[in-house]
């Protein structure tokens, strides 16, 4: 049997659940909200030593309650400052403190920072890929306890490859510094009625990037 | 963590959080005021949706470089000049008669910045990630664009490194038009796959 709840998934695997209501989008939107979201995404951007699996799942670990209040940059905001009180660059209750300190703005200096150029994920492993395009494979019930890019809907189906891509970084071991251990990656393609049943809506089909120890063979 | 940052602080504390955040990194040498204003301009300025428009708009009117964007994503949008992080692995994907396509990410918020810029709100909100794998067509008319029952509509949940970028179809009436006037068309929305684009005579 294929059982989708667990104690290791969280909110932020959104992907078919009920009850958030209609998309509201934002006429004219600004690139951020306030002035604060950018310093965020700034300082987030510019800290040295960043592991992208490691951050998804360090936002993954908030609460529900707090992964849905805090909002994006938010979420960014409390990872970010997670993050430096595990490495002790903060000590506890030490932004508060700070927040009692009248403080101007910083001094600005010399900036030397430029666009990063492109980071790619592929990686060179000498074994082909295990499936082919056009070839059947069912998802695992795959849950392990930490950071998987598996959302729970896509568990335990059965859809067809569409595309082989480079094998690349698996965020599962890299997100817990267990290194890049790439593995292939497949474009899958499932239909709607094998993701939602009956609730499934005709002439709709849905992709997924998925790592191969995702996949068995169908 | 203090919690010190949710909604029931308000957005002046926020701000006041973030600033003595930021106060005490300079202060520790691990951020440069300065680099963070550079990237925040950079996003706010340098890459947004003009960036994946003048890709469409090329792709519309040179049909050798349509199809090495459909080939290599990468490839074809250096050649415009753009490219960078989130989008190592880009791929292109054509709106026809027949398929419409529309883009999510359901685990996070991933998103093709270096032609898109950074996402908007709605496309990072739990509703959008929650219904558009379930109910594409629903939430699509919701958003103001009604697809025939014999269009098949294909969602992209980015869940892995690779990033998409729907490349719609060039509306009647547009023949005449030059690059940049095409590429003034080509929205945002429509690149994410919720919109169509609008010819001038559509109002």
């Amino acid at each position: 049997m294929c059982h989708t709840i667990g104690r290791v998934n969280g909110i932020h695997d959104m992907g078919g659940l009920h009850g958030f209501g209609p998309v509201r989008v934002e006429a004219d939107e600004p690139v951020f909200h306030a002035r604060w979201e950018a310093r965020v995404f700034g300082m987030v951007r510019s800290l040295p030593g960043q592991n992208l699996d490691a951050g998804r799942h360090t936002l993954e670990q908030l609460d529900p309650v707090s992964y849905l209040q805090h909002g994006y940059y938010g979420r960014w905001l409390a990872s970010m400052e997670r993050v430096l009180l595990h490495l002790g660059v903060l000590a506890p209750g030490e932004v508060e403190a700070r927040m009692r300190v009248p403080h101007a703005a910083p001094a600005r200096g010399e900036s030397e920072w430029s666009s990063p150029p492109a980071r790619s994920f592929a990686r060179p492993v000498d074994r082909t890929p295990r499936y082919l395009a056009g070839q059947a494979v069912r998802t695992r019930n795959h849950q392990p306890a930490g950071h998987t890019r598996l959302p729970a809907y896509a568990r335990c189906k059965t859809g067809t490859i569409v595309r082989v891509h480079a094998a690349m970084v698996y965020p599962d071991d890299h997100a817990h510094g267990r290194g890049e251990n790439p593995q292939y990656v497949y474009t899958v393609r499932f239909a709607s009625d094998e993701l939602w049943g009956a609730d499934g809506e005709p002439g709709t089909v849905v992709h997924l990037d998925l790592f191969e120890p995702y996949l068995e063979a169908a | 963590m203090s919690g010190g940052h949710d909604h029931a602080h308000g957005a002046s504390d926020l701000a006041l959080r973030v600033e003595a955040l930021e106060a005490l990194l300079v202060e520790k040498g691990l951020v440069d005021p300065a680099v963070v204003d550079e990237i925040v301009r950079h996003y706010e300025e340098d890459v947004g949706p003009m960036n994946g428009a003048r890709v469409v708009a090329r792709a519309w009117t040179d049909p050798a470089y349509k199809r090495r964007l459909l080939d290599d994503g990468p490839a074809a949008l250096a050649e415009l000049g753009f490219g960078g992080d989130e989008g190592s692995h880009l791929r292109v994907l054509e709106n026809t008669p027949a398929v419409h396509n529309v883009v999510v990410c359901t685990l996070c918020s991933c998103y093709p910045w270096p032609v898109l810029g950074l996402p908007p709100a709605w496309y990072k909100s739990p509703a959008y990630r929650s219904r558009i794998v379930r109910e594409p067509r629903t939430v699509l008319a919701e958003m103001g664009l009604e697809l025939p029952a014999e269009v098949e509509v294909r969602v992209w949940d980015s869940s892995a490194e690779v990033r998409y970028l729907v490349l719609p179809a060039r509306p009647d009436g547009t023949e005449s038009l030059g690059l940049d006037d095409l590429a003034a068309l080509v929205t945002r929305d429509a690149m994410i796959g919720v919109a169509k684009v609008r010819g001038p005579s559509d109002g």
